[in-house]
């Protein structure tokens, strides 16, 4: 069983995720939602890391990836508890209306 | 085309479309299950690419322990869905450029051939014992100081939901 697929098919595949991570920070404008796209940045991270692991037969990366879901979990918690006090003082989570930090 | 290729396609475009659905629903609740649908497709290929352990941790971890969180925060505040708005036209241009410049430089780095890195070991099998070895030893302080931040964020996060802090 000879599989086609090569490297640069799971590197572009992370590059489209990456982009669509990127451009939903770009347009949107509630604050959960742009978390959201932040982890699928860093969701692209780990899959070419993981690739890179597998063509490279290095377990290095599948070790990077683990670390990279540790932190996450602890930057999620943080940032809804963020989230949460934010919508507590001003009611919204739209960072259109959070501008007391614009000059 | 064997079974091994078929899958990676239909995990891929699975998981973008899924990706393209969470930025573009207008409901955060569809947001946040177009998500948890991405981890696990996303743990789908994890598994074509042999990291069983990588694909477990991530249907526990991202697709059960986070997006719980999320989901959990979303009923909490009670957000409308978002309504439809004009785009900015300046920030249009600025996502369609800097999309194409990432698209532009992924096209200048695949097109070089890639070297193997110097030191792969034998072929990984992705069981738990490949990876826990090195872990363990190899990787022993940033173990410790994963910890360490685990529980500074949870005290971060109580601290934070606290009413008023004092």
């Amino acid at each position: 069983m000879t599989s086609a697929l090569t490297l640069n098919h799971y590197l572009i595949v992370s590059g489209l995720l990456f982009a669509l991570g990127i451009a939903g920070l770009i347009l949107r404008r509630n604050a959960l939602v742009i978390y959201m796209a932040l982890e699928m940045n860093l969701n692209a991270a780990n899959l070419a890391l993981v690739a890179f692991s597998k063509f490279n037969k290095i377990v290095d990366g599948q070790i990077l990836v683990f670390f990279v879901i540790a932190i996450a979990a602890a930057e999620v918690a943080v940032g809804l508890a963020i989230i949460v006090a934010l919508y507590r003082r001003k009611q919204t989570v739209s960072v259109d209306q959070l501008t007391t930090m614009k000059l | 085309m064997n079974v091994h290729d078929i899958l990676f396609w239909f995990f891929s475009i699975a998981m973008l479309l899924c990706g393209l659905f969470v930025i573009a629903s207008r409901n955060p609740v569809a947001s946040a299950l177009f998500l948890v649908l991405l981890f696990v497709f996303l743990a789908g290929l994890f598994v074509l690419l042999e990291a069983f352990f990588i694909a477990a941790i991530q249907v526990l971890v991202y697709a059960g322990a986070v997006m719980v969180l999320f989901l959990f925060v979303i009923m909490l505040l009670d957000i409308k869905a978002s309504e439809r708005r004009k785009f900015n036209i300046l920030g249009v241009i600025g996502a369609f450029s800097v999309a194409g410049a990432f698209i532009w430089e992924l096209d200048i780095i695949l097109s070089r051939p890639v070297q193997p890195l110097a030191g792969g070991g034998e072929e990984l099998r992705g069981g738990l014992e490949q990876i826990v070895k090195p872990l363990f030893a190899n990787y022993m302080l940033p173990f410790e100081v994963t910890a360490l931040l685990l529980l500074v964020a949870m005290i971060g996060v109580v601290l934070l939901s606290k009413k008023e802090l004092k």
